[in-house]
């Protein structure tokens, strides 16, 4: 089991010095200067000789890798920034310091994070009973009306695209209704109700968007589950059908449940982006998102990409553990 | 006990029967129509005996066997007839009344263990569940205590660790032990066995027989044991019903049906027994053909396609009508659904001499 997570981890760490030597280099590379503002903001006239001299002061002349390389190693043990006009020691783990506010990227990650995995954990827990619960119904009275209602209810509000919900619901509940008036983040270390009721329309819709495909997903795996023999077998045994359906049906239909599930919080922690941009709420999606507008914040888009992949990965690692516990039949060791 | 009452067939040698099937039909709507799984089945099972149900797959079988538990979805299967169990009729039961049957009174084991038990939960939590099911009263301790018990009862080695493994830590023939402990756990006084041993090689299929044989003397339960093997039969059935598409073709007692049957179908199932016992001139031949739609039956005798005697039958009488579940030549207790005018002739003339060359000249 042991050497199984150490393997894990090392092919993971892999991914991320990939993924993120990728992003790096393809804006690193790519066309925009973030010496310019600098040089501009500076006071003065900005001359191509000022603008080069700033460019290697940041650092910015340097081949690709080992700017990559420089950027790693703050992660590791800190390192001095220089922006010309200023210097600062970041230390470890540094994220370098965002072009834009000139903030210690690291410490803005810290804040940033906060909102997003409220929302992760907000939007899961109403997508996975809402999803779940219409799945299992679905199923269990596979045929019916109602599962008939479920289905095409469920492939309705699927149909919607997400970034319409989003302004939909954020119209008409929070500015023309009143019924979430208070939506948006505020920070949990000043009111934690005020933050939990900030959220709550965005987590609803974040979940209700979500719930169809886990309805869908559910209801199909437990349709396969219930034609299962050892389903019959509970059957024969005389218990209530409550316990077939949620002992037997559902304990073995959920493996499958829980590993899509892992994957998908994984990739909400990387940031909800549509989510945070309508309901104003600085979390890593908005906040990549923001770092894309020119010039670009290189610090910064590197920044959330490494978060992002480093959630994904992990949970992928995650839900292979817990498939080991969940089904004894893969367990190792 | 069981050999010397083998005489008599359906009747019992104790009062009524303990089950009852009456004109038993099941359908299935589908998209493709109704399926006739099950037509007009009738059979009976006292105490202390064994059914043996045999016919090739998809004959109707398992369909059977799972109403008498009431298991059929009630809105996918339309049920018809009457099933006595101890007096109490099973079509149309509620589910409450259903539920403190199954697992209880009657219980059922299932084919394929492997698929048959939950594979997430240890088979002693399985098997503790099912008693507890049925004694409420029964505190984790006692129904663990009884889950240990059983395994030890069905021959499996060191119950008091094993019951804590995962079914898929048990090799094939322990698996179906603990299927049938869990079979047996409450005393059923009716058990059917879904071909419990065809997954099994020969040595670990004749010890379960043994045991579902020692278990009933214990017991005094009915047994139903469903099979596609005659072998099976001859080893451990008092009576035989034979099954071909959905309907009984030939019943009676193990020795009159394996000895003078009456019905082609069943000459072709003898034919297809690899028999380990008998010389190698035995051949074993299947049944060429295959069995007809459940769909839309035709008029006649649903076997009558494959059927190699059906030229012998005066007319198109086979092709033209359903011949009815009727004593042959041989006595009320052994019936058969065939339109052949003279079988037993024809057994010993045509079939035998092909089947058992040893046995044809003996007769
Ligand atoms: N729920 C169902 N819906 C439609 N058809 C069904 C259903 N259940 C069983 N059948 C059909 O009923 C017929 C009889 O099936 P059954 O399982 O009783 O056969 P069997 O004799 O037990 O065969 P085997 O030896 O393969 O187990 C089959 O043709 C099967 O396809
Ligand atoms: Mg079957």
């Amino acid at each position: 089991m042991l050497g199984f997570v150490v393997r894990r981890l090392l092919s993971s760490l892999i991914v991320l010095l990939l993924a993120s030597f990728v992003v790096f280099a393809v804006f690193y590379l790519g066309p925009s200067n973030p010496a310019r503002p600098v040089c501009e903001g500076a006071g003065g006239r900005c001359t191509p000789e000022r603008l080069v001299a700033i460019e290697k002061q940041m650092g910015l002349d340097k081949p690709v890798l080992s700017a990559y390389g420089e950027f790693m190693g703050g992660i590791v043990k800190g390192r001095e920034i220089d922006f010309g006009a200023s210097a600062y020691d970041c230390t470890a783990p540094c994220l370098g310091v965002s072009y834009d506010t000139r903030n210690f990227v690291t410490d803005e990650l810290k804040e940033r994070i906060v909102p997003t995995i409220l929302l992760a954990i907000g939007g899961s827990i109403v997508f996975l009973v809402v999803g779940v619960t219409t799945g299992i119904l679905a199923a269990s009275r596979r045929g019916s009306s109602t599962d008939r209602l479920l289905v095409s209810g469920s492939l309705l509000v699927s149909s919607i695209p997400y970034y319409l919900l989003c302004l939909i619901a954020w119209i008409f509940l929070t500015l023309q209704t009143n019924i979430f008036p208070a939506t948006g983040y505020f920070p949990i270390t000043e009111n934690p109700l005020k933050t939990i009721g900030g959220l709550l329309l965005p987590s609803l819709v974040l979940g209700f968007a979500t719930a169809p495909a886990y309805a869908r997903y559910t209801r199909g795996q437990m349709v396969e589950t219930l034609g299962d023999d050892f389903v019959r077998t509970a059957s024969a045994k005389g218990l209530p059908r409550r316990r077939v359906l949620f002992r037997h049906a559902l304990r073995a239909a959920i493996v499958p449940i829980v590993t899509i599930f892992g994957l998908d919080f994984g990739a909400l922690l990387a940031g909800t982006i549509f989510t945070e941009a309508i309901f104003s709420i600085d979390g890593i999606g908005r906040w990549g998102l923001e770092a894309l507008d020119s010039p670009l914040d290189l610090p910064v888009i590197t920044a959330t990409v490494l978060v992002g992949a480093t959630f994904i990965v992990v949970s992928n690692l995650v839900v292979d553990i817990a498939y080991g516990f969940l089904d004894p039949r893969v367990r190792i060791g | 006990m069981t050999s010397t009452q083998t005489t008599s067939t359906t009747g019992t040698p104790d009062g009524a029967p303990y089950l009852e099937v009456t004109d038993l039909t099941v359908k299935f709507p589908t998209a493709d129509g109704l399926v006739n799984a099950v037509s007009d089945l009738s059979y009976s099972v006292p105490l202390g005996r064994t059914l043996g149900i045999v016919g090739e797959s998809g004959s109707g079988k398992s369909v059977s066997s799972m109403a008498v538990l009431g298991l059929h979805d009630a809105r996918s299967a339309r049920i018809t007839g009457s099933i006595k169990v101890g007096g109490r009729e099973v079509v149309g039961m509620d589910e409450r009344d259903l539920r403190s049957l199954r697992g209880n009174t009657v219980s059922m084991i299932f084919q394929d263990a492997l698929a048959a038990l939950h594979p997430f939960y240890r088979v002693g939590q399985q098997l503790a569940e099912a008693y507890r099911v049925h004694h409420p009263s029964a505190s984790k301790k006692e129904a663990r205590a009884r889950a240990i018990d059983m395994l030890d009862r069905v021959g499996i080695p060191s119950p008091k660790s094993r019951v804590d493994d995962f079914p898929h830590q048990f090799s094939g023939g322990m698996r179906q032990r603990v299927m049938i402990a869990m079979g047996l756990i409450n005393d059923p006084a009716l058990l059917i066995a879904d071909e419990p041993t065809t997954a099994l090689d020969v040595t670990v299929q004749a010890q379960i027989l043994d045991l579902l044989q020692d278990l009933q003397r214990e017991f005094n339960s009915a047994i139903i044991m469903i099979t596609h093997d005659l072998g099976v039969i001859a080893e451990i059935a008092d009576d035989v019903l034979v099954m071909y598409s959905g309907r009984a073709v030939e019943y009676g007692s193990t020795r009159e049906i394996l000895s003078h049957p009456e019905m082609p179908y069943t000459w072709g199932l003898l034919s297809s027994v690899p028999d380990v016992h008998s010389d190698t001139n035995a051949r074993m031949i299947p049944i060429p053909g295959t069995p007809p739609s459940l769909l839309n039956p035709l008029p006649g005798c649903p076997f009558e396609p494959r059927c190699a005697h059906r030229d012998k039958v005066p007319g198109d009488l086979c092709s033209t009508t359903l011949p009815e579940l009727r004593p042959g030549g041989r006595g009320a207790g052994h019936v058969k659904r065939c339109h052949l005018p003279d079988p037993d002739a024809i057994y010993e003339a045509e079939v035998l001499p092909e089947i058992a060359p040893d046995l044809a000249k003996e007769n």
